[in-house]
């Protein structure tokens, strides 16, 4: 097969136009019935499953200092992420988590291809989930294909009701669980057994319900073939060092079966036994013997079903593994494809996603608990208090991001004999809250040219004169 | 709907969205029909995907080749259930030109359904406080919280954030009122606003006589001033200014006429301005600028308006109060 750059399928040359045989521009889904399959990549994904799901369901029932650890609390726009307590303002750190994510998904896209999807993607991880659970039930891939088959009877009734009944079970927990990240979770289950929901929260429990019940029951292989823009342009992170999934066309063809005893270099076969167990395995259906197709989410499921078929074989392991465009076409060894895992995109990626990281860090680390806006007054620009006294006035909102009450000190600076006029010497700001107060300041009508002067605003907390902040802002003295 | 200057736009509009729904209908009619070939012999594997891959028969620049990835057959179904929703939509809505809709639904009801949705609900919070009287409300910081929020909205634009003034918007906190600063005469100020306005002098006093009378308000208050022209001005000043200010000129609250002999300035202390207003007047034309006091009766309930007294009632009788 020719190495391309972009994997998708490759067309060897257009079909001759075949009268009888057509097919439309939408088909028909044909149903997938995964077949189960163990080995050393179906326990990275049982394991990632696990981490990801005990985080995902535990995390809202954890406490910190009296309430709810991670909270998103929407109405009140404060989020709660254990010590640290996020405000609108601080956005930024969204936007670096964000772009730390994107980068990450390059990094691990450039090395091993589609390693999220495959692994960790919300839909694969619960699209597992509800296979296990099919399986449970309904057996395992024949057993499902001949129940499907088969004329309604008691036990298949039976079957796919209990099949259903665990899979909205399930599905309306995981609702409730990421509704529990915006309300707090105890309060909503209490509310939820004495039937006191509120609509929008009984709205999203249902959607986020529905949308697992669906995406992992139903659409499945679906999400990623028609629906997941990431799917697509993950692809676009290709080169030819990206390990990814592919079959050894080379030392599998001509593929047959054969008897165990017989010798393939022998019968003129190559080691493909031709089994299928690699299709049966697939969860989006295709056939990996194909090369590189985009419906691969990289699950690895592959590998796992064939290298039990070559080691019953007696062959080597490896017919289908993790390996890079290049390795295949060069016959690259194990030690040279890893080390062309370092190349410059790889440690390019992975420079800018530490430097990132650790400016996130520090910049965290570091962050002023308090926060100050000082609008100016718009109505009046200036205006004389009494006479020879000019006065300034504005609005200033103090932001105490801290699960402390503090007190504060204001001061101003900036203009000769400048002073702040009826504020207490002392301002307290509760817990987590704002205040709102005007604030005037007086000048001495001589003390400066007319005209607008950069003026300092600093407040700080009388018990820690490290926790202080400036803002900038203008005094206007009028012409007289 | 009067929102169209002519009848063309309307039909305009009503073509192109029926005309678009059409032709997307027919967009999704068509390509459901459309059948390529599918690739010669196409081996069936087990999962059913042919071996080989669709195209289209679309060929450009002599090679390139359109793929066909069919999508599945719900998907074109979304497309349909999509035109059904638009037909039901533009039905029950407006939409479609300048028809209605057979709900009658407008944005201007949909916004008076929900002010009178809101209005009821914070009604009650606001029903208590029309039983009591002003001082009482004052010295409530709930209803003073509430207050100073109705203040920053309404009023802070002309009297500054902290109620303090500008020039000419007076200062709300002092004991000087214009016109009276008994509670009751802070309600009947908001609900009906105030206009006061000073003739201009400078044809009946000249550019001399302006000066006088300047030197002799100055006097009035002991700020510094030429005492020659203060005894000029002081007859000028009991002929042409007295009927409003006062033959003391401690001025009268029943016209809003300024007590000139304090130290508060609505508009300037310094000769020039009070020189300014002497000649030109106040509050006379748009053009200088005029600074009347809007009426909110229009704007805010009754009960808004006694929360909003009562706040600025308090700023300068609950001082003792609130300087604890």
């Amino acid at each position: 097969m020719e190495a391309k750059s972009i994997p998708i399928r490759i067309a060897p040359g257009a079909p001759a136009p075949d009268g009888d045989d057509e097919v439309g521009l939408y088909e028909i889904r044909r149903k997938i019935y995964p077949r189960s399959v163990t080995g050393k990549f179906a326990n990275w994904r049982v394991a990632l499953v696990i981490a990801t799901q005990v985080v995902f369901y535990g995390l809202p029932w954890l406490y910190w200092n009296g309430r709810q650890a991670v909270l998103f609390d929407l109405a009140a726009r404060k989020f709660y992420i254990f010590g640290i307590v996020f405000w609108p303002q601080d956005v930024i750190y969204l936007t670096v988590l964000l772009i730390l994510s994107a980068l990450s998904l390059f990094l691990f896209t450039a090395v091993a291809g589609r390693l999220w999807c495959g692994y960790a993607c919300p839909q694969t991880v619960y699209t597992e989930i509800f296979l296990w659970i099919e399986r449970r039930i309904e057996g395992d891939r024949l057993a499902r294909i001949r129940l499907d088959a088969a004329p309604l009877s008691l036990e298949k009734f039976v079957k796919k009701t209990l099949k259903h009944t665990a899979w909205v079970a399930l599905a309306l927990w995981t609702g409730y669980t990421f509704v529990g990240y915006f309300e707090p979770i105890r309060d909503l289950g209490l509310r939820t057994f004495t039937w006191n929901l509120g609509g929008w929260e009984a709205f999203w429990i249902l959607f986020y319900a529905f949308a697992t019940y669906g995406n992992a029951g139903w659409m499945r292989e679906q999400v990623c073939k028609y629906m997941c823009p990431y799917a697509r342009f993950q692809s676009v992170m290709f080169d030819r060092d990206t390990l990814v999934i592919a079959y050894d066309t080379k030392r599998g063809e001509p593929r047959g079966s054969r008897s165990r005893k017989t010798d393939p270099r022998v019968a003129g076969l190559g080691d493909c036994i031709d089994c299928s167990i690699c299709v049966q395995v697939c969860p989006t259906g295709i056939d990996i013997r194909e090369g590189l197709q985009y419906e691969c989410i990289g699950c690895a499921a592959c590998i796992d079903g064939c290298d039990q078929v070559m080691d019953k074989m007696g062959y080597p392991r490896g017919l289908i593994r993790y390996a890079s465009e290049n390795a295949l076409a060069l016959g690259q060894s194990a030690g040279s494809i890893w080390r062309r895992v370092l190349r410059p995109r790889t440690v390019f990626y992975t420079a800018v996603l530490l430097a990132i990281a650790t400016t996130a860090g520090v910049a965290l680390y570091l962050k002023n608990p308090i926060k100050m806006d000082v609008m100016r007054d718009r109505g009046a620009l200036a205006r004389e208090s009494s006479p020879g006294i000019m006065e300034n006035v504005y609005r200033i909102q103090i932001m105490n991001t801290d699960e402390v009450p503090r007190t504060f000190r204001l001061s101003v600076d900036g203009l000769p004999g400048i002073r702040i006029a009826d504020l207490p010497a002392t301002l307290e700001v509760g817990a987590a809250a704002t205040r709102l107060l005007p604030l005037r300041l007086q000048v001495p009508a001589d003390a400066a040219v007319p005209g607008s002067h950069k003026i300092d605003i600093v407040i700080e907390a009388v018990d820690d004169p490290k926790v202080r902040r400036h803002e900038k802002s203008t005094f206007i003295l009028p012409k007289p | 709907m009067s929102d169209f200057t002519s009848g063309f736009w309307n039909l305009y509009v009503i073509v192109l969205v029926v005309a678009s729904i059409a032709a997307c209908a027919w967009l999704l009619w068509a390509t459901g029909r459309v059948k390529v070939a599918a690739p010669k012999g196409a081996a069936k594997t087990a999962s059913g995907s042919p071996g080989q891959v669709q195209v289209t028969g679309h060929v450009w620049d002599g090679d390139l080749q359109e793929y066909n990835n069919p999508l599945p057959k719900w998907w074109s179904n979304l497309f349909w259930i999509t035109i059904v929703f638009a037909i039901v939509y533009l039905v029950l809505y407006p939409g479609l030109g300048s028809l209605p809709g057979v709900l009658g639904w407008t944005s201007t009801g949909a916004y008076k359904t929900e002010r009178a949705d809101f209005d009821a609900r914070v009604q009650p919070l606001y029903d208590k406080y029309l039983a009591m009287d002003i001082p009482q409300i004052a010295a409530d910081p709930a209803a003073q919280q509430t207050g100073e929020r109705l203040f920053l909205t309404y009023c802070s634009p002309c009297h500054g954030s902290d109620a303090g003034g500008s020039k000419g918007f007076p200062n709300l906190r002092d004991r000087d009122w214009l016109y009276g600063g008994e509670p009751a005469t802070i309600v009947t100020t908001i609900t009906g606003g105030r206009m006061g306005v000073m003739p201009g002098f400078a044809q009946v006093l000249g550019e001399e006589g302006v000066r006088d009378v300047t030197a002799y308000v100055r006097s009035l208050s002991g700020l510094p001033h030429d005492s020659l022209r203060g005894q000029l001005g002081k007859p000028m000043f009991a002929q042409n200014c007295a009927a409003c200010h006062g033959g003391d000129g401690k001025g009268n609250t029943a016209l809003g006429a300024p007590n000139l002999t304090d130290d508060i300035w609505l508009f300037g202390s310094s000769e020039a301005a009070i020189a300014e207003g002497v000649a030109k007047g106040h509050n006379l034309n748009a053009g200088a600028g005029v600074t009347p006091m809007p009426a909110f009766g229009t704007t805010l309930g009754p009960a808004q308006i006694k929360l909003l007294a009562a706040y600025v009632w308090g700023l300068s009788n609950t001082k003792p109060a609130a300087a604890k």
